[in-house]
Order: structure tokens, then C-alpha cells, then sequence
């Protein structure tokens, strides 16, 4: 259980697939259009069930429970080594051959 | 209130109109006109007040840096005596990191001077964080709109960076899958709330660059003795250019050849649910630029501030390889680590250096900031994770949505032209396909909107079969 007040994320669908714009191309109109929101929880709750929230703008919204303490979780990605490579090429077309020495 | 997806939109100009404090429908005439000048002047900002508010809320006044590495690099690649000098505007130092807080200063400023209690922008890009960074400077609330993942919840990293920053600064963020009709949850959302939109492509948005425009004139006069030959702006909704290009012209009555630069996304559509995480530039890029370019008023509001047809003189792409490899070059060998997308028009530039005489100037008139998502590593890793193929060879084979391609050589880092005649003829067409008749006036209109000749103008229309009215 989730408790009253805690920062979460909920998930909600917009626009099912034939409530969807015309003239999608055909992978985003089988899907629903959906949306995230983060807020206070108003009322304990459960993961995956229908919760409401207040956001920071003092909103109401409602939808399912998707997490609490949404995290960021992006970062760097895994290392591409091609990026010193590029290094390389554009210290040594302008110093010489000998620029890492 | 319905709120029925049909039923919203076809609300619209009201929501637009209560929300903008611009009556649209005062500058309309003849079949297709408006009156852009009346439109901007209206606005009541003259570009000395539109400095004073924005140093007063930390924004402009920042420094033009000289690359000369990465000149000296190009002339590698140039003919004798070829390769322009190039500088760099640093705009990531503006509050909120890229130029955007210029859009949002004044955007922000007029929606305190309205007494709105909040702000509202529909956007992914840097423009999110800049509006949630100027509203806190002025106690405004602020929602920010975006579209960032695919169905299956996977976001672009960049957007997802950007969802941070704009909560950073205080902004409640809505998240939204692929889509055009994000554009529905924004009418619903300024319905709901009462508050400003601050779109992009109002006057205030426009007008708060044109600071750029005029700053990189003064600058370049200060570092050099007179003004750049060449201004490349990364291109998407055409803010950018349009703005920096009335900026200039506001600083100089000299000619300045005014570059506008995209990356090449040709063959992915924008609002493909699967071709949105096979792209590395969520902005600055042609499924943005092409478009708007042709149909500047298809935006947020009735009728866009931003023009780019009315002052560009040239229009280039780039590939995604180019770009990432420029931001590593712009670190390695300047010593400046900044977001790829602001790096569109450094990558061009690089190309454009080689065709001007080494005496000459050319300005890149942005970057961004870059950090975790926002990063060349990050982007072309999520690339990777997606089954972008990433290796060295030739650019220009590139195949955006299944391939990434770096330059094996810095020699090889070549802009294409896109035909900007062509683009002006989408443009008349755009406009008057669907007509029988039009105005002398809106020939007029339609020569200053393309930059064409007026008898230029009257001989594509001719093509078409459309009176022209006296």
C-alpha cells in the first residue's frame, strides 16, 4: 500500500485508439494516447489501481497508480567507444600523427 | 463541457484567444494576409526594453567565442585562402541553459503584466525548462506539455532530461505518448486552468530573440571590427531564425547572408508511434523545419510569429553522424561540452567555412547545456539500444531510423542544400490551392511572405486557376 501524501506517478489514457486524430500512421493508431503525471497522492492506494493525485500546480487528476518516488533514472548509456575515436581523428587531421604522444 | 476530442478542437480560437491576449482577427485581410509588422508592434515591446527585462531576469548578454581549432581544422579541408573565421554565441549560459529563456523571458514578463496566475507550454525541447526557470522568477505557476514516450513507455532521453529540468524549476510536467494530439490535452489543460500560453510562436516568443540577433552583431563588432558575413540558426519551428534575423537587421543595415540548418530525419514520420525512438534529434530537425517552414500558421496559435521564409537566404541539412561528431570535436578540441541539437548549426558551419575566404566571419548563434540524457554518449547509446547501426564511413549515406554515420574524416562533414525556391512554391501552394480568387493585397502579402518578386508571385499563381481581384 501507498500511503495519503506520498510523491507518485500515475498513468492515464487520453484518447483510446478510435477516439485517436485521423490520418495516424498505422503504429500510433492501434495505440492509445497516454499520459504520465506526477503529484501528491490524496488518498492511500495500491499500485496498478485507480488513484487521485494533486500536482504541484494544485491540479486534480486521476488515474492508475503507476509508482511512488518516480525516480530519474536516465544517465550517460552505455560507453560508445566510437566517440574517442572521433577524438583521435580530428586531434590528429589537426596537430599530426603525433598528437597523443 | 464536452470534452470530446472533436469538440475541444473545434474551440480552439477561443481558448487560444483567452489564452493569448491577442485578438488574431484584427490583422487578417484580403483572402489569405495579415498584417505580421502590426501583429509584432502591437506587442508593445521596442527591443531596448525587451534587453532591459531580460538582463533583469537572467537572460542575454552572453559571450561570442572564437573557435579558432576548429577553424584552423576546417582549413584543412578548404582551398587556399578559403576557411571563414568561426564564433560561437554561448547561449547555454542564459538561466535554464540554451537560448529559449529569451523566447520564455518575455513570454513569462507579459503573462505577469496580463495578471495570469500561470503559464502553459506544449513543448519537449529546451523551451520547457526555459519557461519553468522564467515563471519561478516571476511566481507564476507553470505546466509543461510533452511528448516523450512511445507506447510502450520508453522516452527519448534528451526529453526525459528535459522533464527533469522542468521540475527543477517548480513546473508540473505532463508526459504524453507520440502523437499530434498532445495539442487536444494543451486546449484542455488552458480550459482548465485559465492560464498563459506561452507558445513559442506568439510575438513574445519571438521577439525575445531578436536580443540574439542584435547581441551577436555588437559582439562580433567588439571582437573583430565588423559584422559576421554569415549567421547559421539550427532550424525547426523557425523562432529561432525568424527572431535572430529581425535582431540583426535591427543592429546592422548591412547584409548578412542568414543560414538556417537542420538535421536530416528524411523518411521518418514525426508522429509514428516507432520511427520516435529511432531518431537521435527530437528538435532542430527537417520534419520540423520543412514543415513549418511551408505552413508557418499550422502551430499553437492563430497565426506564428515565426517566418524563416521572410529572411532566410539559404537553407542546408546535416546528418545525425555530422552532429554528434561536431559536439565531440566542439569538446575535444575547443574545450566546450554542449548538447548535440544545439550543435546543428556548429556542424554546418564547419562545412560553410570552407566555401568563404579565411578573412570572412561566419556566427553559430547558439548552443545548449548537455548533461545525463542531453549528451552525445547518452543519445547515441539509446541509438544503439534501438538498433540504430552506429560506425565510420561516408555521412551523407546515412539513413535516418537505421543508421548513424561519423564522418571517417572531418573532410567529410559536407552540408546539402535544400531548394529554397521549391519551398517558396509549397508555400504559395500551401496558401492558395484551395482559393478561386485573391486580392492585389495578398499578392503583396504573398511576395513579402515567400521573399519572392511580386512578379514572381503572379507568375506561379498563374499556374493556378485564381482570379486576381483589383
Amino acid at each position: 500500500m501507498i500511503k495519503k501524501n506520498s510523491w507518485v506517478q500515475i498513468k492515464k489514457t487520453i484518447l483510446a485508439p478510435e477516439q485517436r486524430a485521423a490520418n495516424l500512421p498505422e503504429p500510433t493508431k492501434k495505440v492509445p494516447l497516454v499520459m504520465w503525471v506526477k503529484g501528491w497522492l490524496l488518498a492511500d492506494g495500491t499500485l496498478g489501481e485507480q488513484a487521485r493525485i494533486k500536482t504541484v500546480t494544485g491540479r486534480e487528476e486521476s488515474g492508475v497508480l503507476v509508482c511512488d518516488n518516480p525516480t530519474y533514472r536516465h544517465n550517460y548509456g552505455e560507453f560508445v567507444p566510437e566517440i574517442l575515436e572521433i577524438d583521435k581523428i580530428v586531434k590528429t587531421e589537426l596537430f599530426g600523427g603525433d598528437s597523443d604522444e | 463541457m464536452n470534452d470530446s476530442y472533436e469538440s475541444v478542437l473545434s474551440r480552439k480560437n477561443q481558448i487560444m484567444q483567452n489564452s493569448v491576449g491577442i485578438n488574431y482577427d484584427k490583422y487578417e485581410f484580403g483572402k489569405i494576409g495579415f498584417d505580421y509588422e502590426a501583429m509584432m508592434a502591437d506587442c508593445g515591446f521596442t527591443l531596448p526594453e525587451v534587453r532591459k527585462i531580460q538582463a533583469e531576469y537572467g537572460v542575454g548578454n552572453t559571450p561570442l567565442k572564437e573557435c579558432r581549432n576548429l577553424a584552423a581544422l576546417a582549413r584543412k579541408f578548404a582551398k587556399p585562402g578559403f576557411g571563414a573565421r568561426i564564433f560561437i554565441k554561448d547561449e547555454s549560459l542564459n538561466d535554464s541553459g540554451s537560448f529559449k529563456a529569451r523566447r520564455a523571458s518575455m513570454a513569462c514578463y507579459k503573462a505577469k503584466q496580463l495578471g495570469f496566475k500561470g503559464v502553459i507550454a506544449a513543448t519537449s525541447g529546451n523551451y520547457g525548462a526555459a519557461v519553468a526557470s522564467q515563471a519561478a522568477k516571476h511566481g507564476l505557476k507553470c505546466i509543461i506539455v510533452q511528448e516523450c514516450f512511445d507506447s510502450k513507455g520508453i522516452g527519448q532521453p534528451e526529453i526525459i532530461e528535459k522533464a527533469r529540468a522542468c521540475e527543477a524549476y517548480g513546473a508540473e510536467v505532463i508526459q504524453l505518448s507520440v502523437g499530434p494530439e498532445l495539442f487536444y490535452k494543451f486546449l484542455l489543460l488552458l480550459e482548465e486552468t485559465g492560464y498563459f500560453n506561452a507558445s513559442l510562436y506568439t510575438p513574445y516568443g519571438v521577439m525575445g530573440i531578436e536580443s540574439l540577433g542584435a547581441e551577436l552583431i555588437e559582439d562580433c563588432l567588439k571582437l573583430t571590427g565588423k559584422v559576421p558575413d554569415m549567421v547559421v540558426c539550427t532550424n525547426a519551428g523557425g523562432g529561432n531564425l525568424t527572431g535572430t534575423a529581425r535582431g540583426i537587421y535591427k543592429a546592422t543595415k548591412k547584409k548578412i547572408q542568414i543560414v538556417g540548418a537542420s538535421v536530416n530525419l528524411k523518411g521518418l514520420h514525426m508522429a509514428n508511434d516507432i520511427d520516435f525512438n529511432r531518431k537521435s534529434f527530437t528538435t532542430g530537425h527537417t520534419g520540423f523545419g520543412l514543415p513549418f517552414m511551408i505552413n508557418p500558421d499550422r502551430s499553437d496559435v492563430p497565426r506564428s510569429a515565426a517566418r524563416p521564409l521572410r529572411y532566410i537566404d539559404r537553407y542546408v541539412t546535416v546528418n545525425q553522424g555530422e552532429v554528434f561528431f561536431m559536439t565531440e570535436a566542439l569538446a575535444a578540441l575547443e574545450g566546450i561540452e554542449r548538447g548535440p541539437a544545439g550543435n546543428t548549426s556548429m556542424a554546418a558551419a564547419f562545412s560553410l567555412a570552407q566555401e568563404l575566404p579565411e578573412n570572412q566571419i561566419i556566427v553559430v548563434q547558439e548552443t545548449e547545456y548537455t548533461g545525463a540524457g542531453k549528451h552525445h554518449q547518452a543519445q547515441l547509446s539509446f541509438a544503439r539500444q534501438n538498433g540504430i547501426d552506429i560506425f565510420f564511413g561516408n555521412p551523407q549515406e546515412e539513413i535516418p531510423g537505421k543508421t548513424i554515420i561519423l564522418p571517417k574524416s572531418a573532410g567529410m562533414i559536407m552540408t546539402q542544400d535544400l531548394d529554397l525556391e521549391s519551398i517558396r512554391l509549397k508555400y504559395i501552394q500551401t496558401q492558395v490551392s484551395k482559393l478561386d480568387s485573391l486580392s492585389k493585397t495578398d499578392i503583396d502579402y504573398l511576395a513579402i511572405e515567400t521573399n519572392m518578386p511580386r512578379e514572381r508571385v503572379l507568375e506561379e499563381i498563374a499556374k493556378y486557376n485564381i482570379n486576381v481581384e483589383e
